[in-house]
């Protein structure tokens, strides 16, 4: 086993019921790195990450996250797992009971010995690193979408993981604060060395944030490509990926791709 | 979830009925497992159980006065019309008083209960559902089933019984308004009849029936938030599914209740 992968997917296979959606995926993420599920509309990406996180059984394969398998965990062992990485989902998925800094206490008081005024202090810090310190009070509904998702990173960041999961993260969002959600991801990176993976079709995001990406193909229900993706856009032996990369045959006037 | 529906007669059926069945008990033992946490530390979220004390409970009291003290009215009437006829009149408080304190004070609140709180546990539930905050709570390492369950089954198990007291005292108050204003009797002569017919055990078994009650309106409700489809068409189909079980399960188990308690010779 590589001591130095964050995830380990070894002969993956997924699918709901008895239809296969993508199969025999083999892929790791280097812990550090950033790393981009990518692939056209339906591929799998979200299901793919939602096996990665616990939340499907795989119909055969094993997913390892820190060399401890989630997999093969039974329903305690995998609620251990999943302590330790943070997910931020598409709509933030603040619970809408909450206030916003309730949301990002929850984890705290669920699983920390912490007193209430630790965890006030804990919160304030998560909230200014996501710029929203003047928002604990108020409830999700009263924010905005991309303020939802920063909160949401702010709770999935609670516990302090070394992995973090982002599902399309821009999705829903204008280029100016999506363009601000790609910096948050790159400083929490900076900050706490943290292993991200992002789900995203977003070219824009994925030239400025990740390191590696793996490309999914849903003809084939596998695995296109992985690499760097400033390499794969000129070197990748198969066509789509470096048109899908470059952009080609969907290039509209004045949206140039990293230019 | 995209499972091909095999549609052939006898087998889907078969798998529906396994469904039907194997469902209610698998989310049943996922919140029975988790009642120990109840005890531990930080494990009774206050909050949440007073949010629900307030939505189940007291903002529930006037409508469930209201519609009570007009079955009172109700069955005080068809009582009066065949008391009338063989000069019983006072025999309408020992009628309006015990169906109101054996059935009628119980089975309105769960009715209410039902309409107000178990079509909210599934909408709630099931747009939580729909906007992931159900995986939320799962990847924070979190059972959704206890978490969101328990704090609405402590709520309904406190309210359900003090508001089945507010609709016995209502059910008799209109019982027994129509006995004075109608039938002309004298208040003095209705309350000693009261006081002598009725007794606690009567009030305490009616109001216990509370307690399953308020078990399976929960459970209903939050099991059809859980099992929708995760759209807006589907939180909708999970409260009307939520109001149509809670109330066939809520009769069918006045039922059995009833038949046991007949055993005591209640």
């Amino acid at each position: 086993m590589d001591a130095a992968a964050a995830i380990e997917v070894r002969n993956l296979t997924i699918g709901y019921g008895t239809e296969v959606v993508l199969e025999d995926l083999d892929f790791e993420v280097r812990q550090g790195e950033i790393f981009c599920i990518m692939g056209g509309s339906g591929c799998g990406k979200s299901t793919l990450l939602k096996h990665l996180i616990g939340l499907y059984a795989p119909l055969k394969g094993d997913i390892r996250l820190s060399g401890r398998s989630i997999v093969s965990a039974d329903a305690a062992q995998r609620r251990e797992i999943m302590r330790n990485f943070g997910v931020t989902y598409q709509g933030g998925a603040l619970f809408s009971w909450m206030s916003v800094a309730d949301n990002i206490a929850m984890p705290l008081r669920e699983y920390t010995a912490l007193g209430n005024r630790e965890i006030a202090g804990v919160v304030r810090r998560k909230l200014e690193l996501v710029d929203l310190a003047d928002c604990g009070d108020r409830m999700p509904s009263e924010l905005s979408g991309g303020m939802r998702k920063r909160a949401a990173v702010a709770r999935a960041m609670a516990l302090d993981p070394e992995l973090l999961f982002f599902d399309e993260p821009s999705a829903g969002l204008d280029p100016i604060t999506s363009a601000e959600l790609d910096r948050l991801i790159l400083s929490l990176r900076e900050k706490y060395g943290a292993t991200i993976v992002v789900v995203t079709h977003e070219l824009d995001s994925v030239f400025t944030i990740a390191d590696r990406v793996v490309m999914l193909d849903k003809a084939t229900r596998s695995i296109a490509a992985v690499g760097d993706p400033r390499k794969l856009r000129t070197d990748c032996g198969v066509a789509w990926v470096r048109d899908f990369l470059n952009r080609d045959g969907m290039r509209r006037e004045g949206v140039g791709v990293n230019e | 979830m995209a499972v091909k529906a095999d549609n052939s007669g006898w087998r889907s059926w078969r798998r529906r009925l396994a469904e039907a069945v194997a469902g209610p008990m698998i989310f049943t033992g996922a919140v029975a497992a988790e009642v120990p946490s109840l005890f531990r530390r930080r494990g009774l979220r206050r909050r949440e159980i007073f949010y629900y004390l307030d939505l189940c409970g007291v903002r529930s009291l006037p409508i469930v006065i209201m519609i009570s003290l007009l079955m009172g009215l109700v069955v005080g009437y068809q009582a009066a019309v065949q008391m009338r006829k063989v000069g019983t009149e006072i025999f309408i408080v020992d009628l309006v008083g015990f169906s109101v304190l054996k059935e009628f004070g119980p089975l309105m609140v769960a009715v209410i209960a039902t309409g107000r709180a178990g079509s909210a546990f599934a909408a709630e539930i099931g747009s939580m559902r729909a906007d992931e905050q159900i995986s939320a709570l799962e990847t924070l390492g979190i059972v959704p089933e206890s978490y969101l369950v328990l704090p609405k089954l402590i709520a309904m198990l406190i309210a359900m019984p003090v508001l089945a007291v507010f609709a016995d005292a209502a059910g008799i108050a209109g019982g027994m308004a129509v006995g004075v204003f109608e039938l002309g009797l004298p208040f003095s002569a209705c309350w000693g009849r009261l006081l002598e017919v009725l007794d606690c055990t009567t009030l305490l078994l009616g109001i216990l029936k509370c307690v399953p009650f308020a078990v399976l309106i929960t459970f209903a409700g939050c099991y059809c938030g859980f099992s929708t489809s995760g759209d807006a068409l589907g939180v909708g189909r999970g409260a009307t599914r939520a109001v149509v079980m809670s109330v066939f399960l809520v009769v069918v188990a006045d039922a059995v209740i009833t038949i046991l308690y007949s055993f005591i010779g209640y």
